[in-house]
């Protein structure tokens, strides 16, 4: 039973009241793109041990989309942020890396 | 035998007498018995009987690691199977009776099964029911189900209420004994904002039966005060008969509290189920001892040492006259001195030890008991009851040195800390040589969101066996969590506590030492489930490696205990006979809860009408009082069909269906999705989101539309209204519109978050009326407001204005194929326009209608149905939908998804229509046979039935299916299989049935 902060109305949500979204930051492939491209797009996802970047909605809550980092093995939640950015924010990197300093980094699987 | 004695029992108040039955017996107890001490006070030793082997079985322990106590507990609606005695509060008029025997008790028939133990090892079921395969049904299976289980299932539905309760604290201590109350102590000192949970009705845990002398007093009265200091405080929250049943992610606990289990029916909830949130957790969870291993330790009379203790000194009540204690510890002779002064004869402590000294032996020795070192029991006789013991040495094969008479054993095997909510949620374990158990490893605690331990152990529980370092832990994890929770740390001392030394116990798990096979199989570890010994080592010698695959070979620990008894031993066992180290084969894994807890409790107010809150359109009052059938539609009720006087629901959708066509129906259409997106970019999104063009639909103006995900498939329906220049309406599927709304936010948030588009649900602001027949017009034009010609509205347009007064938005759209306005009201207007509708249609011959007669008039009408026609799996293309798919946008969700080239590939199963040569209506469902038959033997399929009615208006069954290159088999006639195995013939036809040129809803 996580919790995570929702960053739009700042409250510390409890599971019941979050939806959980998938992989964060994919890329959406459209008309006219490779079947590779769209296979990564729609199927091929992330399974790590440890960090993992994800989606989130406050769904019984403000409705917002956001992100959270969070390990998949401790549960520890290094921190969330905003639906609206292509990536995680440099500052969380650089936390997360502190913490785990075996960590390969953000984007290193792909 | 087993009785009540006058001159001890501190817990139990002898001026308040509690009757109770056992299997029909009248029996009698005091206030403050659990029901296993009232039945030793009443001599009634054996309760049950095993599992497997329908062995005679006493009570062996005093708390919830109880495996052979159970009984139905109650009658009729408060009847519940497997209730634990040693656990259950004694209260006047309980009612009990005796589980898994036939015929009775006393003489049971399953016992042969005890006979023959020698022919059902470990694994017998495994081995045993595997060929042939037609021996399952008729041989197999009904042993199986006959032996299975060991209560009854009740019957009757629970009349209780049960609720949850939720909290949020700093500080939750589970374990009220002197090391929890010193954490709830320290912590609360602290400042932290503390929960002090307890199972028992009692606080204090094992200190005063053990007699225990805490800061110069005697323990009962430090625990008094300490309680009285706790309830004191305003931050302190104290619980009694409540278990912290499980501990999860991020400091969320669980509370079991059983607030009425012991005064049945007074009108309280029975269970409290708490949902806690801490910061911190300790774990003040004492400890369980363990038995012992030597043939017949599971003959009723022999127990627990500590449990002989805790019923002496707590009930009053003595398991025997003469109770031999075996022991590999010095813990086990303070049941051997508290027996002594309490005037009960102990005729020989046995010690597996070969040296014994010490503080408490000597104190022994002194009462004049005999201390036997070095020695073990080799076997114990009786049936239904010890007889006496067999001696022997430990380190020899089980030659019986001397026979001593005797009505109980008391065995005291070590004790091992109760480590299941520490390890819940990961926190991991070490094996302590010295004491010979699993502790908590306080390094490898489980961490919560911020990556810092969030579980601290205390007492007992940690390993810490002496009063003062369980009193000394308790302080110690209090502070600490009090800190951890952002308070400061309390400078008091912790209390200090009378030493009494204890020499080393010694790892003894199987007695003699070099007992033979005849011992080894007669050496019970899991009571409940009959595994022995024995059992464990065949495993091991059949290869099982794994302690969790042993567990699921043999059973042990598979019962209601979940191996609380059994377990350590077990893998003791198991690793000896693997020539591997206990901490290398490792434990299994402790999973929530800790002792059972009810389902009720965790369904609490879940349950009836409340189980799922009810959608209500601003009708269904006068549908229900109007012979609505009614049929659950997303969490609506929606009615099927309105009966008249004496009709079947049949005739009733045959009566809705014709009055409909031929004169005037209403629908209530409220639940009809209703989604507004609005804003400059409003037409961009809409063609992403519809595979139509939607961006070019002019105001004014309605067009079906469909939806699809992103790989393709067909999501959901609707006809789409373009309000004014930058809004327009959306109509979902009933019960689409919370996923399609989620679904548009998602867009708009995650991927498109630079347009300028915003969209509301609004479902549930309007109240939706369809007014359709051929005189729909003229009920509105009799309301009067609005023109609603066709010349001034036209099919596929809407209009805002009055009608009968009301404010109404009108669209001309039809899922009937009949002249048919929906006309929207504001929702609080719902139910006045209804009305006026009922009343000025009367003339006009206006009868409501339900969904059925909805479903049937657009299947007559080749009109698809979200949910039916499509499954998930269906593209627009597959139902012949392409006019609705756009060709000229560059982009829309699911377009890149219907360009692969399974997707392209023309040969795929698709919609027609389906008519039965005999008229007869298909079967829902039913599949399309063909020639031949596939690899697994099974004949061919080439389509299968999606929606299937009798028609009232064409007199015949029709249908609709997915068919194999249907639109290209037109006239061809094929056959579906039906659940009677025969076959019914078919015509492949158009799905249009009834007025394939739409001419009577464009007038």
């Amino acid at each position: 039973m996580l919790i995570l902060e929702c960053p739009y109305c700042g409250v510390a949500a409890e599971e019941t009241e979050l939806a959980a979204g998938g992989e964060a930051h994919l890329t959406r492939f459209g008309p006219g793109s490779s079947d590779d491209d769209f296979e990564t797009y729609m199927f091929m996802r992330e399974n790590p041990k440890g960090v993992n970047f994800e989606r989130w909605r406050h769904a019984n809550g403000c409705g917002k989309w956001f992100h959270a980092a969070r390990c998949t093995m401790t549960l520890e939640v290094f921190g969330t942020y905003s639906a609206q950015t292509y990536e995680p924010p440099a500052d969380l990197i650089k936390a997360i890396k502190k913490k785990r300093p075996d960590w390969p980094g953000y984007g290193a699987h792909k | 035998m087993s009785t009540r004695l006058s001159n001890t029992g501190r817990l139990v108040n002898r001026s308040a007498v509690k009757n109770f039955t056992f299997n029909g017996k009248k029996m009698q107890g005091y206030e403050g018995d659990t029901l296993a001490s009232a039945l030793l006070a009443n001599d009634q030793m054996l309760v049950g009987r095993s599992f497997k082997y329908h062995r005679p079985r006493g009570i062996v322990a005093s708390g919830g690691e109880e495996p052979n106590a159970l009984v139905n507990m109650g009658e009729g609606a408060r009847f519940e199977p497997n209730q634990r005695t040693t656990t259950t509060e004694l209260f006047d008029g309980l009612t009990c009776t005796s589980q898994n025997h036939w015929p009775s008790l006393e003489f049971d028939v399953g016992v042969a099964n005890n006979y023959v133990a020698r022919f059902l090892p470990a694994g017998f079921y495994y081995k045993t029911f595997m060929a042939p395969r037609a021996a399952w049904k008729h041989v197999f299976e009904p042993i199986i189900r006959q032996s299975a289980g060991l209560g009854k299932a009740p019957k009757e539905m629970d009349v209780d209420r049960y609720e949850h309760f939720y909290a949020f604290e700093d500080v939750v201590v589970v374990g009220g004994g002197i090391a929890g109350l010193q954490a709830a102590k320290a912590a609360a000192d602290s400042g932290a904002q503390v929960m002090l949970m307890e199972q028992t009705t009692d606080w204090g845990g094992r200190a005063p039966v053990d007699g225990a002398v805490i800061d110069g007093k005697p323990a009962d009265q430090w625990i008094d005060e300490t309680v009285a200091a706790l309830e004191a405080m305003e931050n302190v929250t104290l619980r009694t008969r409540m278990m912290g049943a499980g501990v999860y992610d991020h400091g969320y606990i669980t509370g079991y509290e059983r607030v009425a289990d012991h005064t049945p029916g007074d009108g309280r909830p029975r269970h409290r189920l708490w949902r806690i949130r801490a910061k911190q957790i300790v774990t003040a969870t004492g400890a369980i001892e363990r038995p012992l291993s030597f043939a017949g330790n599971d003959i009723p009379g022999v127990m627990l040492a500590s449990a002989v203790r805790d019923y002496v000194v707590n009930y009053g009540v003595s398991i025997g006259e003469k109770t031999v204690v075996v022991t590999n510890n010095d813990d086990g002779y303070r049941t051997a001195i508290a027996l002594v002064e309490a005037g009960l004869q102990v005729p020989m402590v046995v010690d597996a030890r070969s040296e014994v000294e010490g503080e408490l032996p000597n104190k022994a020795r002194d009462l004049g008991i005999r201390v036997e070192a070095g020695k073990a029991i080799g076997k114990v006789k009786g049936g239904k009851r010890v007889t006496g013991v067999g001696i022997c040495l430990q380190n020899g094969e089980g030659g019986a040195l001397e026979e001593v008479k005797c009505d109980a054993v008391a065995m005291a095997g070590g004790w091992s800390p109760v480590v299941h909510l520490w390890s819940h949620c990961g926190g991991k374990l070490i094996w302590d040589e010295t004491q010979a158990h699993f502790r908590p490893d306080a390094n490898r605690a489980p961490t919560g969101a911020n990556g810092e331990a969030f579980v601290l152990t205390a007492g007992i529980a940690n390993g810490d066996m002496g009063t003062t370092e369980a009193l000394a832990s308790g302080d110690a994890a209090g502070k600490a969590a009090a800190k951890a929770a952002g308070h400061k740390a309390s400078r008091k001392a912790a209390p200090k506590a009378d030493v009494v030394a204890e020499n080393a116990m010694a790892p003894v798990w199987i007695m003699p030492q070099n007992a033979g096979p005849d011992l080894r199989m007669k050496m019970w570890l899991d009571y409940q489930n009959d595994v022995k010994v024995s059992d464990v080592q065949l495993a091991a010698r059949e290869g099982y490696e794994s302690v969790e695959h042993t567990k699921r070979y043999t059973t042990l620990g598979m019962a209601t205990d979940q191996g609380k008894l059994s377990n350590i031993n077990g893998l003791a066992i198991l690793a000896d006979s693997l020539n591997a180290e206990i901490p290398q084969v490792g434990t299994t894994t402790f999973r929530p809860p800790y002792t059972p807890i009810s389902m009720a409790s965790i369904a609490g107010e879940a349950r009836g009408e409340i189980f799922q809150p009810l959608r209500k359109t601003p009708m269904h009052d006068w549908i229900e009082n109007n012979g609505a059938h009614f049929e659950p539609v997303g969490h609506w009720r929606r009615p099927y069909a309105y009966l008249q006087d004496g009709e079947t629901v049949e005739e009733a959708v045959k009566r809705e269906v014709k009055n409909t066509r031929r004169k005037l129906g209403l629908l209530d259409a409220s639940t009809l999705g209703k989604i507004i997106v609005k804003g400059p970019d409003a037409g961009k999104f809409m063609d992403m989101m519809y595979t139509n063009m939607m961006s070019t639909l002019k105001v004014g103006k309605c067009r079906y539309g469909l939806m699809c995900n992103e790989n393709g498939f067909l999501s959901d329906d609707g006809v789409v209204a373009r309000m004014d220049e930058d809004t327009w309406l959306c109509h979902t599927t009933s019960g689409g519109a919370d996923r399609i709304h989620g679904w548009m936010e998602e867009w708009l948030q995650t991927e498109w978050w630079d347009w300028d588009v915003y969209v509301a649900n609004v479902t549930e602001q309007y109240a939706q009326v369809a007014v359709v027949g051929p005189n729909a017009r003229k009920v509105l034009e009799k309301l009067g407001g609005m023109d609603v010609t066709k010349g001034s509205l036209p099919f596929m347009e809407w209009a805002e204005g009055q009608i009968g007064g009301f404010d109404t938005r009108v669209f001309r759209i039809s899922f009937s194929g009949e002249l048919s306005y929906e006309i929207a009201v504001p929702a609080s207007q719902g139910r006045a326009f209804w009305d006026a509708l009922m009343e000025a249609g009367e003339e006009f011959g206006v009868q409501p209608y339900g969904t059925e007669c909805l479903h049937i008039m657009r299947a007559e009408k080749g009109f698809i149905m979200i949910g039916d026609e499509t499954d998930g799996t269906i593209i627009p293309q597959d139902l012949g939908l392409n006019w609705a798919i756009s060709k000229k946008k560059e982009d829309f969700l699911g377009k890149r998804a219907q360009e692969r080239t399974f997707m392209t590939n023309p040969d795929r199963w698709k919609l027609v229509g389906l008519e039965t040569l005999d008229g007869s209506v298909l079967p829902d469902g039913a599949y399309a046979i063909k020639e031949g038959d596939n690899d697994n033997g099974q004949r061919n399929m080439e389509g299968r039935v999606t929606s299937t009615y009798h028609s009232p208006t064409l007199g015949r069954g029709i249908a609709m299916g997915i068919i194999h290159n249907g639109p290209d088999r037109m006239g061809e006639v094929i056959e579906f299989g039906k659940v009677d195995g025969t076959m019914v013939k078919a015509k492949i036809v158009d799905q249009v049935f009834f007025d394939k040129n739409g001419e009577k809803q464009d007038v």
